[in-house]
């Protein structure tokens, strides 16, 4: 899972080949931490999805261009566009299905 | 077949899940969405005793921790029955117990407003002190009359440009203290016997509409709208078994027993005055304790 900022975020996530799923997060936010060892491990076992982190607090001007306005808020893109979204903490099941699209 | 289960991995199920295994029972806890239950909101717990400042992250985590290492076996699945005969069904599978402890703690209470749903994290919030970084400088209103309603306009008056309070009444239930401080602030402005009628939006929220006792109503703009009207007991899938009260606590005194022989209850879904960490562990030691002695008397 890498950091993602506003310096490299065309690149690494609207020009991505693969789906990508941005996860919105705040080192003050519980139930984001308690997200991240589930993303970490997806981040590792499933190839077919690129996992990046965002700071909302350092990178402001890309957690408002998404319009958050709560996390945790993961946005999944496709092809530079958002495609799906999830607010809250989910279980694991849950985001397993929200990544599959199911 | 396992010694006890506990449905719920807040502070309660997972107290009672280290007293299970300190005990020597075989303990499966059953957690719907992740460990901590409602504390991984909070940054920093202030009235615990012994510690003194404590992320609900860390505090959740520590807990967790000790469970594990004791030996309890944690499962990520929501229960969604239980039987007389102590059986506890999951979307995914069953599982059998010789008693249960039922911990499964409170939710957000909603306005029940049709778009409400579909606007949290577009504007709607049941947390001031999460999200509200995100309404710098906005408009912003909160609804309800408690402390915590109180704490969230407080919170949210430092940050937003405005904050309207919405409040059923004339007067707080909240502390005086707190309605004092936002009576100074400029940028606080008070909506009395009114209740939010309606969120307005187009993909976010833009405005609410709120209604008066004496019928009329007007829209106030504002890009946030924080809900504290306080936080429902989560019972409705043992209801059929076990008696709960009129607001939907499972009627149980400090012993923690309810209406069925082995079936325990432990924290903030119980019927009781202070619903607490302090009070969730309590109960958590409680429940475990009466359900091993159920179990060893052999019943
Ligand atoms: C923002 C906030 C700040 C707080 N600050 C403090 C504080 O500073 N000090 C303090 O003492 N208290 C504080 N509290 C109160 C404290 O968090 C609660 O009293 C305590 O968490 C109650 O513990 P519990 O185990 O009874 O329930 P919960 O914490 O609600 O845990 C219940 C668990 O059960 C799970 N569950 C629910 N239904 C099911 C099901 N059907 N199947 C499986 N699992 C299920 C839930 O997902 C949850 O994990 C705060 C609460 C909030 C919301």
């Amino acid at each position: 899972m890498i950091e993602v900022n506003k310096d490299n975020f065309d690149k690494e996530v609207l020009q991505s080949d693969k789906r990508v799923l941005v996860d919105f997060n705040a080192e003050w936010c519980g139930p984001c931490k308690m997200m991240k060892p589930v993303l970490e491990e997806i981040s590792t076992s499933n190839n077919e999805i690129k996992i990046v982190s965002i700071n909302v607090d350092d990178e402001d001007e890309l957690a408002s261009k998404y319009n958050v306005s709560s996390i945790p808020c993961l946005v999944l893109i496709e092809n530079g566009e958002e495609t799906n979204r999830s607010i809250g903490l989910i279980s694991r099941s849950d985001l397993d299905s929200f990544i599959g699209g199911k | 077949m396992y010694d006890i289960i506990i449905i719920g991995a807040g502070p309660a199920g997972l107290t009672a899940a280290i007293y299970g295994r300190r005990a020597n029972k075989s303990v499966l806890v059953l957690e719907a969405k992740s460990y901590g239950g409602q504390i991984i909101n909070t940054l920093d717990i202030e009235n615990y005793p012994a510690n003194n400042h404590i992320s609900g992250f860390d505090f959740a985590t520590n807990l967790y921790n000790q469970a594990k290492e004791l030996g309890a076996e944690i499962v990520f699945d929501k229960v969604i029955e239980i039987t007389n005969n102590k059986e506890v069904i999951t979307a995914n599978n069953k599982y059998n117990a010789k008693a249960i402890i039922i911990a499964t703690g409170s939710d957000n209470r909603k306005l029940g407003l049709p778009n409400e749903d579909e606007l949290i994290g577009k504007g709607v919030s049941y947390c001031a002190t999460c999200d509200g970084a995100f309404f710098k400088g906005k408009d912003v209103a909160v609804v309800g009359g408690g402390n915590t309603a109180l704490e969230d306009a407080l919170y949210l008056s430092n940050l937003a440009n405005k904050v309207y309070i919405i409040h059923r009444r004339d007067e707080f239930r909240g502390e005086e203290k707190s309605v004092n401080l936002l009576k100074e602030k400029d940028n606080v402005e008070f909506v009395f016997n009114s209740n939010v009628t309606k969120l307005i939006s187009d993909d976010k929220l833009n405005g609410i509409e709120v209604t008066n006792k004496d019928g009329s109503s007007k829209t106030i703009d504002v890009n946030g709208l924080f809900i504290a009207i306080g936080r429902i007991p989560e019972n409705q899938n043992f209801a059929k078994l076990i008696n709960l009260n009129e607001a939907g606590y499972i009627i149980a005194g400090e012993d923690c027993t309810t209406n069925i022989p082995g079936i325990f209850v432990a924290g903030d879904n119980r019927t009781k005055e202070v619903r607490q960490l302090v009070t969730a562990t309590s109960d958590g030691a409680i429940a475990a304790t009466n359900a091993i002695k159920y179990i060893d008397n052999g019943e």
